[in-house]
């Protein structure tokens, strides 16, 4: 497949996720949004290791391994900050009873 | 025949309207049941790109563990459609307007790169296959293999600390 189009998927989804961060107002959609757009990038990066392997096959036999070990890693960290941010908006969940992300304007005052 | 377009175009479809869907459902769990459909969608491409590893581990991390995390917490929260707060109608124009402008800039940023005859590998290559990955990630992706470990562990100590029952003392202060 042309790498254009997967390109283009990637950015039509990132940009679904930033639309969602934009209009929604509950913390955990917010927080799920994100999640899309991480997603949206690893797949940009594997359609790039791909091509990279296609370029480089002669070569080396293991060109574009590394863009699929830093997705590898991404899902890593995602999983990291899924777990403390959850624990985050539970924890604003038992102090104010609600996930409005429009109660959590205290840093403006 | 050739059928990996079909398969591309349908998970590409597949992909993009489980997302739109995702952002304008009410209900939080609606929400969370198109992510996983997202993912699912996402996933089928890393298979279609010979990407195997990474498919079963999105499959089990991101569809598996990590929505299935959402999906407590929310029904934790007992959050639904009544619940759930909404932005007034022009702020949502907006956002929508902020988030078509960021696509169509990169659009026309990215669409006459240089990369455009280029093709990525379909059904092909060994680098997505277990082997190949596990290798790499052992010798030369070993210290942010081990330093993840400690990012893990120092994780499951703040999740453990920031859920746990404050006293009333620290509420008050």
């Amino acid at each position: 497949m042309p790498i254009n189009y997967y390109l283009f998927l990637s950015l039509a989804l990132f940009s679904i996720g930033m639309v969602g961060v934009l209009t929604r107002r509950n913390a955990i959609i917010i927080f799920m949004c994100i999640e899309l757009m991480l997603n949206a990038v690893n797949l940009l990066l594997v359609a790039f290791s791909k091509m990279h392997h296609l370029k480089n096959l002669a070569t080396s036999a293991t060109a574009g391994a590394d863009g699929q070990l830093f997705v590898f890693f991404i899902m890593v960290v995602a999983a990291a900050e899924v777990s403390v941010g959850l624990a985050i908006i539970v924890m604003m969940y038992r102090n104010i009873h609600s996930v409005d992300i429009q109660f959590l304007n205290r840093l403006k005052h | 025949m050739n059928v990996t377009p079909y398969i591309f175009w349908f998970l590409s479809v597949l992909a993009l309207f489980s997302a739109l869907m995702m952002v304008t459902s009410r209900n939080p769990v609606y929400s969370v049941l198109w992510l996983i459909g997202t993912f699912f969608a996402i996933s089928g491409h890393y298979i279609l790109l010979n990407a195997q590893f990474l498919a079963v581990v999105n499959i089990i991390v991101y569809a598996g563990a990590i929505m299935v995390l959402f999906l407590f917490v929310i029904m934790l929260m007992n959050l639904n459609r009544e619940t759930e707060p909404q932005k007034n109608r022009w702020l949502k124009f907006i956002g929508a307007l902020a988030g078509g402008c960021l696509l169509l800039v990169l659009v026309a940023a990215l669409k006459d790169a240089e990369l455009k005859s280029q093709q990525a590998m379909v059904g092909g290559g060994s680098i997505g296959l277990i082997k190949v990955l596990g290798k790499e990630l052992f010798t030369r992706y070993v210290v942010p293999f081990e330093i993840s470990s400690l990012l893990f562990l120092s994780a499951m100590i703040g999740a453990a600390v920031i859920g746990k029952k404050e006293t009333s003392q620290t509420l008050n202060s």
